[in-house]
């Protein structure tokens, strides 16, 4: 009988990929665990010859062995959501078992650190510019730039350090990478190492993705004598969003409380244990095998639109009837996104908003699903890509709540060093609530203290109460220190832009 | 709290750069908490002042001062699982949590496609509806 293949990733898991291996195996089957194809609608997926059935349930194990199952979905890679995708960080998506070395040998792996290592470091960084790769964990500061500001560093001591603090809502492509290709990164890490001349890496993954954490420490120990000299070690968060600003990050790795830097210092000259460092995501350590293939830069910069060179794997949540994981060339349209490839709303329901780009990214409407998926494109428009995520809420969604729900997550999650986040965001949440609620009608017990003279006595009409919140939000995006509490008011701008009608009146 | 094995820990982690955030998961996962007197010897041996490594225990969510016996249920509340209805399924879980059970919000177990999701015990749940999450916070 032939192989059984599911994924061992963790979505397939909370769906019961586990009660569903059990049953094949009880049916007598070899199962092999895979990393998933990134088709998570059709999750627990299960693959015999390259045909695909899912959602497959244990109670459909018998008519997918006899032929006469209806989750058939036939070849696996025909399957438009496959077949329309361009996959170079997720080619292996699918197609072969995490921790296997063989697996990862046999799909050309190491070939890049091989050849990386066999080049004058300076020429590395040369061929990083040269693609064009950008930070996919979602400032897009070029990677090369980064890596050759760390390389002309003085110091004999320098990191490499992998953000794998992945967490935006919507975003998920960093915890399939580090579950399904881990080998892919820490070779990507390995390279950066010695273009940079770093001698330790750390991968900081959060606490949340203990599937991750434990692929990559088993990871880390096989692919030792690969890698060697250089050491790679796994350190993790503790539920702290902000740590995913790479200098909090950096605070929280040497022990400390993970509050926001202010550059300069640049973490290139002065970052880990105050040491040269490179600090990059997941995605974009894991593009650097491929680039560095021989003949890589060049495919990779041919691409992509204007200055978004290469691929981005694009992930699609929320309220999508085919969410998972759409690796594609930059450019793509967010219409073609959600409409032709994710199938509408799971609901059925009309589209009202998406959010890309995360908690801190802005929500765009139906009229604006044109845009090409672009750094400059977004940022004209007031939006921004961030890392990719793609949240679709149909018209069920009440955005003034979403917005008020943006300051609410920056004040649980500030790291509470500058005062427009710590403070702007509290207060943000009390002005939405006023706005929806027609304004303030009297002044408050602080504001009418008789020490308060400064503080106006009458309550402030609804129209008074937005030009407030307008400040609030100026202030906060151009006075906070990092993107927690800058980019907060891109979601609440652009809901009260689009969607006036849920902020009540 | 076992002075031995909080030892052991310590003496673990000791030496290694950056020492304080795996030692303080370590002793979070071995007591549940991470109390005062956890926190004088491990200020102690990293010499550190106490308020130093108080300010770590208070500034991240997964570190406790005191431990809580109850079943802990955590629920996703972010924008991809509130897109797929989470905030619906609250007030049920809410009731059926009562005070037997500690039914936390999370901000993203990265099952964004698939919501609403849910971990307990370290066992992730997704694609969840009110019956679904009901009966597994009445069995947590």
């Amino acid at each position: 009988m032939s192989t059984v293949r599911i994924s061992d990733d963790a979505l397939a898991a909370a769906l019961g990929a586990e009660e569903l291996v059990a049953a094949f195996e009880k049916a007598g089957c070899t199962v092999e665990r895979v990393s998933s194809w990134g088709m998570q609608w059709l999750e627990p997926l299960v693959e015999i010859d390259g045909m695909g059935f899912g959602p497959a349930r244990p109670e459909d194990v018998a008519a997918i062995l006899d032929g006469t199952s209806t989750k058939a979905i036939g070849l696996i890679t025909e399957h438009p959501f496959i077949k329309g995708q361009q996959r170079l960080t997720f080619a292996r998506a699918g197609k072969t078992r995490p921790l296997s070395l063989e697996d990862y040998q046999a799909s050309g792996g190491w070939t890049a650190l091989t050849r990386s290592r066999a080049m004058d470091r300076a020429d590395v960084v040369a061929e990083v510019i040269e693609s064009g790769l950008r930070g996919r964990g979602g400032a897009g500061f070029p990677a090369g730039i980064k890596w050759r500001t760390v390389m002309e560093a003085a110091g004999d001591e320098k990191y490499v350090v992998c953000n794998a603090d992945e967490g935006d809502s919507g975003t998920f492509a960093d915890r399939m990478l580090m579950e399904g290709d881990p080998f892919q990164l820490i070779e990507g890490m390995a390279i950066a190492a010695h273009a940079v001349g770093a001698g330790q890496g750390y991968i900081y993954v959060r606490s949340e993705y203990p599937h991750a954490i434990a692929k990559l420490e088993a990871a880390i120990a096989l692919a030792h004598q690969h890698i060697a000299p250089f050491q790679l070690e796994v350190r993790v968060g503790a539920g702290a969003y902000v740590c995913g600003e790479e200098t909090s990050l950096l605070n929280s790795l040497e022990g400390k409380r993970g509050e926001v830097r202010a550059k300069p210092p640049l973490p290139a000259l002065e970052g880990l244990f105050g040491k040269p460092t490179v600090v990059n995501n997941v995605l974009t350590l894991a593009a650097i095998p491929h680039i560095m293939a021989e003949g890589g830069s060049g495919l990779y910069a041919q691409l992509g639109i204007d200055r978004s060179k290469g691929t981005m794997p694009i992930q699609l949540a929320g309220n999508i009837k085919h969410g998972g994981l759409y690796e594609t060339a930059f450019g793509i349209n967010l219409d073609r996104l959600i409409n032709e490839i994710g199938g509408g709303t799971a609901s059925g329901r009309p589209v009202k908003a998406v959010q890309v780009g995360g908690p801190l990214g802005a929500y765009i409407p139906p009229s604006q699903f044109h845009l090409p998926f672009d750094y400059e494109a977004y940022t004209a428009a007031d939006a921004l890509i961030g890392h990719g995520g793609v949240t679709v809420f149909d018209e069920s969604a009440d955005m003034g709540a979403m917005a008020r729900f943006a300051f609410q997550f920056c004040a649980a999650e500030s790291c509470g060093k500058c005062t427009p986040c710590r403070i702007g965001s509290t207060r943000g949440v009390e002005l939405i609530d006023r706005i929806r609620t027609g304004g303030k009608v009297h002044a408050d017990a602080v504001e009418t203290l008789p020490q308060m003279h400064n503080a106006r006595k009458a309550g402030r009409t609804r129209e008074e109460e937005l030009a407030l919140l307008d400040d609030l939000m100026e202030a906060m995006q151009f006075g906070s220190l990092c993107a927690l509490g800058g980019f907060t008011p891109y979601p609440v701008r652009s809901a009260l832009k689009h969607w006036p009608e849920d902020f009540g009146e | 709290m076992e002075t031995s094995e909080l030892d052991a820990i310590i003496a673990r982690h000791k030496d290694r750069k950056g020492a304080l955030l795996p030692m303080l998961h370590d002793v979070q996962h071995a007591f549940g908490c991470i109390d005062a007197q956890a926190e004088r010897a491990i200020a102690e041996a990293l010499n550190l002042s106490r308020a130093e490594v108080h300010g770590m225990v208070s500034f991240y969510h997964d570190f406790t001062p005191a431990h809580d016996p109850r079943p802990v249920v955590e629920l996703c509340r972010a924008e991809a699982c509130k897109a797929r209805g989470v905030e619906a399924l609250v007030p049920a879980a809410e009731a059926a949590a009562g005070e037997r059970v500690n039914l936390k919000e999370v901000y993203c177990l990265g099952l964004c496609s698939m919501g609403p999701s849910a971990r307990i015990h370290g066992k992730l749940y997704a694609g969840l509806d009110e019956a679904e999450l009901v009966k597994l916070v009445r069995t947590a």
